[in-house]
């Protein structure tokens, strides 16, 4: 029998918690470099890693001050997209496409390597770097019940400060693009060649570009690893960046409030069908008897990559865009 | 009625790395055949460093510091044993159980079994690899050779890849699949089919080829037909690839499987090079298939209209050649290669198993030598595949040995850095 | 090194070793000067003086262009001795196809780089500089397939041709008040839009516009960016021929205002009514120059249009020409040919020959 008022509920929490928060925040990201300047990011995740473990390693093994922690991750965004930046930058657009998702698997080996056990944790994760995270937190009740929802104490801190974070993003994107800085990475992401013809240095605009969204990325990781309290590197794998694409794309990249939107709902709709396959392959005389319990997470990714497929082809101005802004024209 | 939102948070954070793939640990990582049990298998094989098996070692798994299973390494060097539950285990290998002189790298390590995904504990013996100082001849002439193997491994696959850039422009992210794939299928024909590795591999190369055409003729053909732009193509090659590899995941599971054939061999001496004879067979095997595509490439009309196709295809149509039959060609010989490289890269990197990510790992090794030697460019793809190859394997006398693929990352950002177009790419291409 | 010698109107110059090596059609008629047309300008007078002959030098010149080569995978596509381009002179630039004329425009705003040579405009040498960095010091160009930034509206294309602008930079977006700059911007522009009559498509998305409007817009663009020189590759390609008119007038006006155009053209009526001086290329090399009336009596250039050289890949394929029909008409022809923005069937060398080759393919493909 399938649960469906346990099916909502499962979703409605999913639009406001840390997955949500994360994903738009990477969604965020990928706004300003896909978006917004017509980069190939495929490695936001390895933005993440280096941010939250950026954070991670030098509050917990260094004993630097979180808001000293936090500031080092954000700054390792913004290393990684110079180190990747700098030679793929000034080429054809596929090539920053290929440094980047090999970058982001390749972070993940790095962190999970047994040689870097003492400054990574190894595939264990580090651990007690959120101590003072978790005593700022104002909401000592264990547990709150908002629009009948119960939320932990911890879980209600961290949510809140995640969608302020989220905010913050949202509000400074709003600014840039706005701006002529942001009429000009939108006249890049149309025509480099113009944009050149008419006295704009695109590499460093690219440049800006790439650093704003992998601070954005690095941020998401950050956050993540404070609100869930954990930090292991097989979470951080390469797929984890098409969900965000499929964020991006599903609220409409180059709109402000894309990425968010698309990242709430996307979460919804996917836990939703998680926890559906989930009931509808358990028990004794399950309704979908060919899929294995197990399966369910292997096919979200099937649905994602298919979805952004299809998406790409058929409606790349994404599901409530107009047709105006069309992105990635062949160039 | 309400669930507890940590709950869900917590199941939501779990589940997005359920498919955690094992660290890549090539020459020793390897798994028990399947069986279900109660409780949660655990296994690996003993090997020393010269790839022999090490048999009658007792392993004990602890949790919390006590004792719950233990298990004595067979003949083959294998072992399993079952814990009862998922959770953070750590390994550890009775050491007065070894053969006398064997040197112990990593005799104890702990980490998580989960239920459901592949549990490989790997130990590691013999000289220290990671420091720079006791590199001598002879170990540099070894990696040498195993670089110049996995170069060709690199580059029997990546060769699709390069012409189907070279001739329809499209960076395809999916050709790790095509890898991965092609490897199952033979895995299948041998495992299931009960049919010997080599003839498997002569039928899996032929599915690949007809997946190759599958994919022309279903997708490319179609998107170039509407006018997809190559961007566009590019992320939809993203999307199918990751929908391919784990349908994989699904179908084939997250173990890694063995092949029937050639798993366990002893190494033979040739000078100061010991190589097992299927090492030594990939290598032949390798070289025979590249010149046997370099005379089809230089010598017959499909190859000589396929290089002009990749030079300039606007001028090969107007002068008279089929560009969409080159293009299928081209997406066949492309899947039978990756097919082929699938299973040499299996039997000569992985222990001869098959696992589902495979294809992706080596994706990114294609990747830096399919750039480092000219993207687009037959022969500098080999060219860049055999380099990349060496660089990785000769990166392991600095680099520890999990973090090889490091090496390949490297060699595509220097050379991005300051020869972008490739080794015999050419200005004009990069745009 | 040409810049201190820059307005030495008599100059001779044979002081240019390479141009004597190079400069083999130079069997040129020199010494007749063509009446100039009733109610030219002192330019024309200028011009005047000028001999009809490869590497010239111009009383003075803006540009200056020494040695510049370009080979793609062993084929010369540019390999200019000497050039000069006079100030405040329209400059037609013609050649049949694949003569160099759009890569020496690349190789001149910095959109590819040259395997020798440089090139100084007022006295800096541009060679080195990359394409913005060009564009900054005032010499800018257009594009033979037009880049209207199409996703974007027709006044945001025209505010980005605004140079200077505070809130163009990263920190200066967030941190400065542009907004009285951007009001300033944005006046600027309604003028030079209204001058273009494109006023009213001010609100929307550039690819709407026709082709025609597209040059137009991408010529009004150029403009707010106070240029100096003014390359157009193409100006009248792709054009509805009821726009060329107001189109050629536009580009009189440019000079009018004191601005250097240079433009690549094949349509010899257009060229003959609005040049005042005309550079003629064939196989990467300047083969003639000369006032515009003088084009069709002058060898080199009935040669290269008829394919004297043949022997050399980069000619335009119909060899079979007939050899004793004028330049005029072959050229005419030729125009047509391009009109229909046929990619130039480039040779069988190894790799693409010339820049606009792979982007033209991949607009074909997109």
């Amino acid at each position: 029998m399938i649960d469906f008022g346990q099916l909502l509920t499962v979703g409605i929490s999913q639009l406001i918690g840390p997955s949500a928060i994360f994903f738009a925040l990477l969604a965020l990201g990928l706004n300003i470099h896909f978006g917004y300047t017509g980069l190939l990011n495929f490695g936001q995740i390895g933005f993440a890693l280096v941010g939250a473990y950026g954070m991670g390693i030098s509050v917990a093994n260094y004993g630097a001050p979180l808001w000293l922690g936090v500031l080092i991750g954000m700054a390792c965004g913004v290393v990684m997209a110079l180190v990747l930046g700098i030679p793929t930058l000034r080429l054809r657009a596929d090539y920053l496409a290929i440094v980047t998702i090999a970058a982001s698997e390749i972070l993940r080996l790095v962190t999970r390597s047994t040689s870097q056990t003492e400054f990574t944790g190894g595939t264990q994760g580090l651990t007690g770097f959120g101590d003072s995270f978790a005593a700022l937190n104002p909401f000592t009740q264990p547990s709150y019940t908002i629009l009948g929802l119960e939320i932990r104490g911890p879980d209600l801190w961290a949510i809140l400060m995640g969608w302020t974070v989220v905010a913050l993003c949202v509000l400074l994107t709003w600014l840039l693009v706005r701006s002529p800085w942001g009429r000009v990475i939108k006249a890049i992401r149309e025509d480099e060649d113009a944009a050149r013809a008419l006295g704009k240095n695109v590499f460093a605009y690219k440049m800006q570009a790439l650093a704003l969204g992998g601070v954005f990325g690095a941020l998401g990781g950050i956050v993540l690893a404070l609100a869930t309290q954990s930090l292991t590197p097989d979470f951080y794998s390469p797929p984890q960046t098409f969900f965000a694409y499929a964020a991006l794309i599903l609220g409409g990249a180059g709109r402000v409030l894309g990425p968010v939107i698309g990242a709430m709902l996307f979460w919804f709709l996917l836990s939703v069908a998680d926890a559906f396959l989930r009931q509808a392959t358990a028990g004794e005389n399950p309704l979908l008897p060919f899929i294995s319990s197990q399966d369910v997470g292997a096919i979200r990714f099937v649905l994602v990559g298919l979805f952004l497929g299809l998406m790409m082809v058929f409606r790349p101005q994404g599901i409530f865009g107009r047709r105006r802004e069309v992105l990635g024209d062949g160039r | 009625m309400i669930a507890l939102l940590g709950t869900v948070m917590l199941s939501g954070t779990a589940l997005a790395a359920a498919p955690a793939p094992t660290a890549p640990a090539p020459a020793t990582a390897s798994a028990a055949p399947a069986q279900e049990q109660d409780g949660i298998d655990v296994s690996g094989t003993l090997r020393n460093q010269a790839g022999d098996p090490l048999p009658a070692v007792t392993i004990v798994a602890e949790r919390d510091g006590t004792p719950v299973a233990e298990a004595t390494s067979q003949a083959d060097g294998r072992w399993q044993l079952s814990v009862p539950a998922a959770g953070s285990y750590t390994f550890r290998l009775d050491e007065s159980t070894l053969p006398p002189g064997t040197e112990v790298l990593q005799g104890e390590t702990t980490r998580e079994v989960s239920d459901g995904s592949l549990n490989t504990v790997v130990f590691r013996f013999g000289e220290e690899v990671e420091g720079s100082g006791g590199a001598g001849f002879v170990t540099v002439l070894r990696l040498l050779v195993d670089g110049i193997r996995f170069g060709l491994v690199i580059g029997i696959s990546a060769i699709g890849l390069s012409l189907i850039f070279g001739t329809t422009g499209l960076t395809n992210f999916a050709h790790g699949e095509m890898v991965t794939i092609g490897a199952v299928v033979a895995w299948y024909i041998n495992v299931a089919g009960g049919v010997q590795l080599i003839p498997a591999t002569i039928m899996a190369m032929v599915v690949g080829a007809l997946l190759g055409a599958a994919n022309e003729l279903g997708i490319w053909r179609r998107l170039r037909r509407r006018g997809a732009g190559l961007i566009a193509q590019l992320v939809v090659s993203i999307g199918l690839s990751i929908a391919l590899r784990y349908l994989v995941l699904i179908f084939f599971g997250g173990r890694s499987e063995s092949f029937t054939d050639y798993t366990a061999q002893t190494v033979r001496d040739y000078g100061p090079i010991a190589l097992t004879d299927k090492d030594l067979s990939a290598i032949v095997i390798a070289i025979v298939v590249l010149v046997a595509v370099a005379l089809l490439l230089q010598k017959t009309r499909i190859g000589k209209a396929m290089r002009a196709v990749a030079d300039n295809r606007d001028l090969a149509a107007s002068s008279g050649i089929n560009v969409d039959r080159v293009i299928l060609f081209v997406w066949m010989l492309g899947g039978a290669l990756a097919t082929l490289g699938g299973v040499l890269f299996a039997l000569s990197e992985l222990s001869s198993t098959v696992q589902y990510e495979m294809g992706f790992r080596l994706l990114l090794l294609m990747f830096a030598g399919v750039i480092l030697g000219g993207l687009g460019t037959a022969y500098g793809a080999l060219l860049g595949c055999l380099i990349v190859g060496i660089l990785v394997q000769l990166s392991t006398l600095v680099l520890p040995l999990d973090l090889k693929y490091l090496g390949g990352l490297a060699v595509l950002i220097v050379i991005l850095v300051f020869r972008p177009q490739g080794l015999l790419g050419s200005r004009a291409r990069i745009g | 090194m040409a810049a201190d010698q820059s307005n030495d109107a008599g100059r001779a110059d044979d002081t240019d070793t390479e141009n004597t090596d190079t400069a083999v059609t130079r069997d040129v008629a020199g010494g007749e000067d063509a009446p100039a047309p009733a109610g030219r300008t002192d330019l024309r007078r200028a011009l005047a003086g000028v001999p009809p002959e490869p590497g010239a030098a111009k009383p003075d010149p803006v540009l200056t262009v020494d040695g510049v080569t370009r080979t793609f995978g062993g084929l010369r596509a540019v390999d200019v001795a000497h050039v000069e381009f006079q100030r405040g002179a329209i400059t037609g630039l013609i050649g049949p196809n694949g003569a160099g004329k759009t890569t020496l425009f690349n190789l001149l705003t910095g959109f590819d780089k040259a395997d020798s040579g440089s090139w100084v405009h007022e006295g800096e040498p541009l060679q080195s500089l990359p394409p913005h960095r060009v564009a900054r010091r005032g010499v800018v160009r257009t594009f033979q397939l037009t880049k209207a930034l199409a996703g974007m509206t027709v006044m945001e294309n025209m505010k980005l041709g605004a140079t200077g602008q505070r809130g163009e930079s990263f920190f200066g977006a967030l941190f400065t008040g542009w907004g009285a700059q951007e009001r300033e911007i944005t006046e600027r522009a309604r003028t030079l839009l209204s001058r273009f009559n494109l006023d009213a498509k001010a609100g929307d998305l550039a690819g709407s516009l026709s082709g025609g409007q597209r040059k137009l817009l991408e010529m009004a663009r150029a403009l707010m960016m106070n240029p100096k020189v003014v390359m157009l590759d193409e100006p009248m390609a792709g054009v509805n021929p009821a726009l060329t008119q107001s189109l050629l007038g536009h580009v009189k006006s440019l000079r009018d205002e004191g601005m250097t155009v240079v433009f690549v053209e094949h349509d010899m009526d257009v060229i003959r009514d609005i040049s005042d001086w005309v550079v003629v290329m064939a196989q990467g090399q300047v083969i003639a120059e000369g006032p515009p009336e003088e084009l069709s009596s002058n060898q080199a250039v009935v040669d290269a249009y008829l394919g004297a050289h043949h022997d050399q890949v980069l000619e335009f394929d119909d060899e079979g020409n007939p050899v004793g029909e004028t330049a005029e008409l072959v050229a005419e022809m030729e125009a047509e040919e391009i009109g229909a923005d046929a990619p130039a069937p480039e040779t069988p060398a190894s790799d693409a020959s010339t820049p606009d080759a792979p982007t033209s393919d991949e607009e074909k493909r997109a």
